[in-house]
């Protein structure tokens, strides 16, 4: 990693790259206390990946946290960031190259929002110019008006000020980051839309995160991988998020996991990460013949009527292949319909509460892209976990998909 | 009385404490009434005085607030000065100003000094007391943000604490303010005159007393409006309202 030696000659790190971080061994032992916080603590980050620390109150995965940019000393082993020990480095200039972002967010209500983001490239010796440059381009980055920065905090609601936040610890471009339930003080609905949000961003940034939280669904979700911890700050497992739902390690991991798992993974998946089936199409008009040469092909024996564009209409009764041509005449409508991009926790949700066993399946556009019944999903779930995408990927594959939509939540 | 003439401050009073007006019995000024006609004729008698206590007033406000805040600084990095601290310049409050006076008389004299001295002891409490709440009300989240990215202690103490505490510090300077126009009104005691010599010269004549009174409460308000004013400029971010 260059960015130490570039620290050191006063031109910090811009557009740097992430750096992978490794705990080894470490121990935190606090004077007076019976059994460490941390105990023997070794796993790897490899660079641009989230790392999350997830546990019961009282885990160390705070404590672990802290150790990374020396909040907190280690007593024991080592933590490399980028294959330099930590401990080598004087605490003020490491944590200078080491976003960090905590619950409370902490913004400095004397200062504006543009001093705010401002704080590590001014401590750094950044440039007016190129300052102020910065803070333009983060405030874009995190959608906010380019006039917020004269602002104060107090002016803003939670959801900016929580972005604000995070574009602070953006500002100097660290190799690493750590955020410790960063989203942990917003309401429900909004916490949604950050996470997401932030997935965007990191599959933009390509940042290495160490993340904390004490919600095992916020940990799926954000998660490239999940260190779970159990008291005494001993490491329980360290896995992917499809890992840890299908092979939990130990009972504890289970039951940290919950019993309802299995459904977790629904969240890992979206409908076009699985197999789905092939319905035969058919249109209003056509020969009859022709429908029954699709219909021997078609994993669905029952045909399903589209518009000329492509889009369902119906699926056809019996009655409708009597005669030459098809006729007009459902059986039932094309319900539910499921888009491409859902993840199969609310697809496998509307095929249950349209009381269906299968359902079209629409691209972005409404055409019919196959037929996603309830056997492909049970299927899904039995495909091998480390076929599942991590979260980074996932927030790739959508944010693909929505800047061919214009990317309209970003304005 | 001749008695006490030993004591300086007392021996000043012997002579004219009781007035040197003259006139009728019946009519202003011997009367002792408000007698508006010959505060007018009067008026540039007080002047002097004023300025004396004004000087009496931002003197020790200016020292007892370096002091302070000093104090108080210190404490902060050094948590274990803090009951001491508080104890000494709660101490110093305590002290009866009239004893405090004639108390320093017999060890720095007569004069502007002794006056200075005294009333920079009692800004003390009040000062070192805000700026002290101010630091401690800073959030620890706010500083442990500063520290994780990367602010030194110092850095920490003037870019974040230190204005972070100003509402509070200039809290404490404005009641600091007040309270020393009226206890600068006991210096004439040291022989540094200001108001309230004014007003032991002649305390049965009301026009004097509402005079000099006047003068001090006049000079009280303008130093708090002017701190107010100080504080504003310097916070701005207290006005900031949501849009």
């Amino acid at each position: 990693m260059p960015t130490e030696t570039k620290a050191q000659d006063g031109a910090p790190t811009i557009g740097s790259d992430a750096a992978p971080l490794e705990f080894r061994e470490v121990v935190k032992h606090y004077p007076g206390a019976e059994r460490p916080a941390v105990n023997k603590l070794s796993l790897e980050v490899p660079a641009g990946e989230i790392c999350v620390l997830v546990g019961p109150s009282g885990c160390g995965k705070t404590t672990a946290m802290r150790m990374v940019n020396r909040m907190i000393d280690i007593s024991d082993g080592d933590i490399l960031i980028g294959g330099k020990s930590v401990r080598d480095r004087r605490p003020s200039e490491l944590r200078r190259e080491i976003g960090y972002v905590i619950q409370q967010i902490g913004l400095f209500p004397h200062k504006t929002i543009g001093e705010n983001i401002a704080t590590v490239p001014h401590l750094l010796g950044w440039n007016k110019q190129r300052t102020n440059e910065r803070v333009e381009e983060l405030l874009e980055l995190i959608g906010l008006p380019g006039d917020f920065r004269d602002r104060y905090p107090s002016q803003l609601s939670g959801g900016q000020r929580q972005r604000v936040g995070v574009a602070r610890a953006l500002a100097a471009d660290p190799p690493l980051m750590l955020m410790d339930e960063p989203f942990g003080a917003i309401d429900p609905i909004n916490r949604e839309r950050l996470q997401n949000e932030f997935l965007r961003l990191q599959a933009e940034l390509r940042k290495t995160i160490v993340f904390v939280t004490h919600d095992i669904d916020e940990a799926i979700k954000m998660g490239d991988r999940i260190a779970i911890l159990k008291e005494g700050g001993i490491l329980a497992q360290y896995a992917t998020p499809a890992e840890l739902l299908m092979y939990p390690a130990s009972p504890f991991v289970e039951d940290f996991v919950g019993s309802d798992r299995a459904l977790k993974r629904l969240a890992l998946q979206r409908v076009r990460d699985i197999d789905l089936w092939t319905a035969p199409l058919v249109r209003i008009g056509e020969p009859v013949s022709e429908v029954k040469a699709k219909l021997s092909e078609a994993d669905l024996e029952i045909p399903l009527v589209v518009d000329d564009q492509g889009r369902p209409k119906g699926w056809l009764s019996e009655r409708g292949l009597q005669g030459e041509r098809v006729r007009e005449d459902f059986r039932s409508p094309a319900e539910p319909i499921v888009e491409l991009d859902d993840i199969l926790r609310d697809a496998l949700s509307d095929l249950l509460s349209a009381d269906s066993q299968y359902g079209p399946v629409v691209d972005a556009d409404g055409r019919v892209a196959g037929v996603l019944s309830i056997e492909a999903l049970s299927h899904a779930l039995s495909v091998p976990a480390e076929h599942l995408p991590s979260a980074t990927e996932l927030a790739i594959s959508t944010a693909e998909h929505d800047a061919a939509d214009g990317a309209e939540e970003f304005a | 009385m001749s008695d006490l003439t030993y004591i300086p401050v007392l021996a000043q009073l012997n002579d004219d404490f009781f007035g040197n007006r003259e006139g009728a019995a019946d009519r202003c000024p011997g009367n002792n009434g408000l007698c508006p006609g010959w505060i007018a004729d009067n008026f540039s008698d007080y002047l002097h005085p004023f300025w004396e206590h004004v000087l009496l007033s931002i003197v020790p406000l200016a020292i007892g607030f370096v002091i302070a805040t000093s104090l108080a600084l210190f404490a902060h990095r050094y948590r274990v000065a803090q009951p001491f601290f508080l104890a000494f310049v709660g101490a110093l409050f305590t002290i009866p100003s009239i004893a405090f006076y004639l108390i320093l008389l017999n060890i720095t004299g007569r004069g502007f000094g002794t006056a200075v001295v005294v009333l920079t002891a009692y800004t003390q409490v009040l000062i070192y007391r805000n700026v002290m709440t101010g630091l401690q009300e800073v959030p620890a989240e706010t500083v442990d943000v500063a520290n994780g990215m990367g602010l030194s202690q110092r850095q920490i103490l003037f870019r974040v604490e230190l204005p972070m505490a100003l509402p509070t510090i200039f809290a404490g300077l404005r009641i600091a303010a007040s309270s020393t126009v009226g206890i600068a009104g006991f210096a004439f005691f040291a022989g540094a005159g200001g108001l309230g010599g004014e007003i032991f010269s002649d305390p049965a004549f009301k026009g004097n007393v509402v005079t000099a009174s006047l003068l001090m409460i006049l000079l009280a308000t303008a130093l708090e409006l002017i701190v107010l004013l100080v504080q504003r400029l310097c916070t701005p971010w207290e006005r900031a309202v949501a849009t």
